[in-house]
């Protein structure tokens, strides 16, 4: 046998090999580090790190808000990425006509881009 | 599917799993090496010849640490995040073509571990996965700097992811295929760093920004952030990240390689040889741009990735749809 048919559900077959191969690996190093090395435990160690200062407070702390607007942002703009993929592949017979539609499609997310952008929304000083 | 089909996948996987294995610290010692000559050091040296064994010693020297888990850390989120950044870079890793097809007693075995018809969202897919071990892995270990770091990488990452993805629609415009095996193939004659030299610049930026390496290595600013999301891990926890790290420069490098620089496609050499030297070439690049360029300031980089990226990348995308479909 020379090739699998890269459309066909075994072409997935090594990946699933890889995935129980990358994962025994992961679990395997965990496992070998539990086991070889030495633990000698102290109150100082086990304390989070700020550099030798007794720490102040806790570390789940709250944090800015812009965080939450990229990911918002990113998601609108990721799922028009995940459409353009499709459309990628059939461009050439869409031609013209998929030409038009995609350039309302990414025109619309790009008048959002422009509104996020003039709001501000962008800015993190 | 028969057994050959399975044989060779497993032989193929298990290469992948030894070369990254022995490729890193290959990598590493080769970036201490680099740096030091350009920093007018000499780099690693005590350690078996030129210092080629220096990584590996410490690779093996990080299985004997004591491996913490700090106070009050959300244990089993701890454990785990740092093994997530690794397998969803050796699940990448198994889509990228190292090779054309080769003959073995009889059967053609097909250089990449498996060809799959949507090859380049699957990378896309895994590698945007390794954002959740940074992510949790500064998180759940109950540190201030780590959570930082975490929170920095994650929104860096996702807003580089953008003009990523768009940069390869560009190609994929032009190829009609996701299978990188295809897209390689149609390179014979020419690579598509020449017609896409703009969505290959957006690329490998967004590459180095997705793999925190510097100078978009906010994620780790030791300068302010100590390590970043890995300070509290010690021991194996630290060096799957760090592994991680370098697994992911390599495919970036492979996605580059097969995407615009025509994959193993060369003259004289053997293909696999081709890929090799590309590679190394990539990797390379990598090191000379973390000795050259100081870090950006998180503000300049969220606004790089935003402003510049993200409106060139539709502005390339805009064109290469137009130029093909009057074109095609």
């Amino acid at each position: 046998m020379s090739h699998v048919d890269p459309n066909s559900t075994v072409a997935f077959i090594p990946i699933l090999m890889m995935l129980i191969v990358g994962v025994g690996f992961a679990v395997f190093t965990l496992v070998m580090s539990h086991f070889l090395g030495r633990r000698v435990y102290d109150p100082a160690k086990l304390g989070p790190y700020e550099c030798g200062i007794t720490p102040v407070g806790t570390a789940r702390e709250r944090f800015h808000t812009r965080f939450y607007l990229v990911a918002m942002l990113f998601i609108v703009f990721d799922i028009e990425t995940v459409f353009l993929y499709p459309w990628a592949i059939v461009f050439k017979q869409l031609k013209i006509f998929g030409l038009i539609e995609m350039g309302v499609f990414v025109g619309i997310l790009l008048i959002g881009l422009i509104y996020v952008w003039g709001k501000g929304a962008l800015e993190w000083e | 599917m028969d057994a050959t089909f399975l044989i060779a996948s497993a032989v193929k996987v298990l290469v992948v799993l030894g070369f990254v294995l022995l490729g890193v610290p290959l990598i590493v010692w080769m970036e201490r090496k680099v740096i030091g000559h350009m920093q007018d050091r000499i780099g690693p040296q005590r350690v078996g010849p030129f210092g080629l064994l220096q990584t590996i010693a410490d690779g093996i020297k990080l299985f004997f640490k004591e491996d913490i888990v700090p106070d009050g850390a959300d244990r089993v989120v701890f454990i785990i995040a740092p093994a997530l950044p690794v397998i969803t870079a050796f699940l990448a890793l198994a889509v990228i073509p190292f090779g054309d097809t080769v003959r073995v007693a009889g059967h053609d075995i097909p250089l990449q571990i498996t060809d799959v018809n949507i090859a380049v969202l699957w990378i896309l897919g895994t590698t945007s996965m390794g954002v959740y071990g940074i992510v949790l892995g500064g998180w759940a270990s109950n540190s201030k700097y780590p959570l930082l770091g975490g929170l920095r990488s994650s929104a860096q990452m996702i807003s580089y992811e953008l003009a990523q993805g768009i940069s390869l629609v560009s190609v994929i415009v032009m190829t009609g295929t996701l299978s990188l095996a295809s897209i390689v193939r149609q390179q014979e004659h020419l690579w598509f760093i020449v017609p896409q030299f703009f969505a290959f610049v957006i690329y490998i930026l967004c590459g180095i920004a997705e793999t925190n390496r510097a100078p978009f290595d906010l994620a780790e600013a030791e300068t302010e952030l100590v390590a970043g999301f890995h300070t509290e891990f010690s021991s194996m926890k630290f060096a799957l990240y760090f592994l991680a790290e370098y697994a992911n420069m390599m495919v970036v490098s492979g996605i580059a390689i097969s995407v615009f620089f025509g994959g193993w496609h060369g003259p004289f050499l053997p293909p696999v040889v081709w890929f090799l030297i590309k590679l190394s070439l990539f990797l390379f690049f990598y090191v000379w741009l973390r000795a050259t360029f100081p870090r950006l300031r998180y503000d300049q980089l969220m606004a790089f990735g935003w402003k510049v990226l993200l409106p060139a990348s539709l502005l390339n995308l805009t064109v290469t749809a137009l130029v093909v479909g009057l074109t095609a």
